[in-house]
């Protein structure tokens, strides 16, 4: 905010009166759109209370509970494969082998360049077609596509933010651990890795965020997660010869934007969290050698700089 | 091998309407997201909150829910019979909007607060303020996060193909329908891409060197 009221001036009695003007024009204009689109969807008879008592029906609400599983199952599957994908990818990249490197960086990129939604349909096919030979029965070709799909994508990304956090770690660090005779798997288990994750634990949840929002694209490989559910439930309740699109599109959309914002809140919550302890005992006393050579580095300059201060 | 150029036709229109898709999308986006951006920083409350809620629900909604929106509530509430492509533009530019009036929003926080206040002791209003001395000095910090997001655009154009707008994916489905196998279809759809997104952040990366500036 303090970023914002430098824009402008503190409002006088005559801007105020400007910004009232434009407050009531402004929320004027939002409501002239709701209002347009709620009559629209009245006259198309979307708004009658027949269509809105759909969600009363035992069978839709168990669709709808049905649907938040199979999503969240996809989810809490994906999610934890992709840590673990990522986690190997972002050590593999920084490994002193160059084969290694080389694979987990075509990996990465290959599976970061491509649309996730093309490469869960490719695996959709490959899972389809050999489905006999795998021993996949009912949807579990579509759950495996999916959640494998999510699964390299996210944990290509996942690899890329810790490999940013595992070379954010000062060097200092790394330096004391191979000093004290660590080995270097003892090195990046013990010393890098846990910095790295807890600097980035805020951008790694942002992704699981954008993980459940891909899980959506269920709906594409006829997966029947809770857009899908919805898709079918919208066409198959036909009420005074309508379709019910409308009622349970506003009903799952609320239902997504509830859970991604429940996850976010927790990234929110981790990095304020986060922010305290870092300036608390525990930490503080951890970081002070970094501190301090940091310090060294810039006493050649400072020492001088002193005495102009002064005047 | 043989799928690419026994189908180029295909493949060549499959490309030219992601491209398509994603230069109108993209423009759509900045437009709306540049002006929310101006929302959510301005001196008007109702505003501000408006901008918020914007950003809030459009980050938090999956993209194919808003394909679905677009497809399906669209038409009841304004017209009907709009092809897919103006339809999944309207939900891709509106998705990608929040994401870059974020973007733009942190360009703003960005620029030294002399110069808005400079800005103010000469007498501009908000609006000038943030046209002729805020925004054109956040470009040079929004340029490089703006890459990575028209990059995102570009790969969720992807799911329009699921809603019958032929571009790349549509392509790879009908080629896959036709009984080719699928390897060599992801290998050659995902090298479309790369092309694409490679041009996209030269481009960008073209664009950030020209507007350089040594601080």
């Amino acid at each position: 905010m303090s970023g914002a009221s430098v824009l402008y001036d503190v409002p006088g009695p005559r801007a105020k009166a400007r910004n009232r003007v434009y407050s009531v024009v402004g929320v004027l204009a939002v409501l002239g759109l709701v209002a347009f689109a709620v009559l629209r969807l009245n006259a198309k008879g979307q708004l009658d209370p027949a269509v809105w008592q759909i969600f009363n029906y035992a069978g839709v609400r168990t669709g709808i509970r049905d649907g938040v599983l199979a999503t969240l199952q996809v989810f809490a599957v994906a999610g934890v494969l992709s840590l673990v994908l990522g986690l190997l990818l972002a050590v593999a990249r920084l490994s002193d082998h160059k084969p290694v490197r080389w694979f987990a960086t075509g990996f990465i990129e290959l599976f970061r360049a491509v649309p996730l939604l093309i490469t869960i349909y490719a695996l959709w096919v490959i899972l389809l077609s050999n489905r006999d030979a795998l021993g996949l029965s009912g949807s579990q070709p579509q759950f495996w596509a999916l959640v494998a799909g999510l699964t390299v994508y996210n944990g290509s990304v996942q690899a890329e933010v810790l490999r940013a956090g595992i070379n954010a770690v000062p060097k200092g660090q790394r330096e004391a651990a191979y000093a004290l005779g660590m080995s270097k798997t003892q090195v990046m288990t013990t010393v890098l890795i846990p910095q790295a994750v807890r600097a980035m634990l805020p951008t790694i949840i942002s992704q699981l965020v954008v993980t459940l929002k891909d899980t959506s694209l269920g709906y594409i490989v006829t997966y029947e997660e809770l857009l899908y559910t919805a898709r079918l439930m919208s066409t198959n309740i036909i009420v005074n010869g309508n379709d019910t699109y409308i009622p349970v599109i506003i009903v799952i959309g609320s239902i997504y934007v509830a859970m991604c914002l429940a996850l976010s809140g927790l990234a929110n919550w981790i990095e304020r969290r986060g922010r305290r302890t870092r300036t608390g005992i525990g930490v503080a006393a951890a970081a002070e050698p970094v501190a301090a050579a940091g310090a060294t580095d810039a006493a050649g300059p400072a020492s001088e700089a002193p005495a102009p201060a002064k005047d | 091998m043989n799928v690419l150029l026994d189908y180029l036709p295909e493949f060549r229109d499959g490309f030219l309407g992601t491209l398509a898709i994603t230069v109108s999308s993209a423009l759509l986006a900045l437009v709306l997201g540049v002006l929310i951006a101006g929302f959510r920083v301005s001196p008007v409350p109702p505003l501000r909150a408006f901008g918020t809620a914007w950003v809030t629900v459009l980050r938090n909604t999956p993209l194919t829910l808003l394909f679905l929106v677009a497809f399906f509530v669209v038409p009841q509430i304004l017209f009907q019979g709009a092809s897919p492509y103006v339809l999944g533009t309207l939900a891709l530019g509106f998705y990608t909007s929040s994401f870059v009036c974020e973007a733009v929003r942190a360009g703003i926080t960005t620029v030294p607060l002399g110069q808005a206040e400079a800005a103010r002791s000469l007498g501009m209003t908000f609006a000038q303020t943030l046209r002729m001395v805020v925004l054109p000095q956040a470009t040079r910090t929004v340029i490089p996060p703006l890459s990575s997001i028209i990059i995102a655009l570009t790969k969720n154009s992807a799911i329009a193909g699921a809603f019958g707008y032929g571009e790349l994916f549509n392509v790879s489905k009908l080629l896959n329908d036709k009984g080719y196998a699928i390897a060599w279809i992801f290998l050659w759809t995902a090298l479309a891409y790369l092309v694409i997104t490679f041009s996209i952040s030269g481009l960008f990366r073209l664009v950030e060197r020209r507007l350089g500036v040594a601080r």
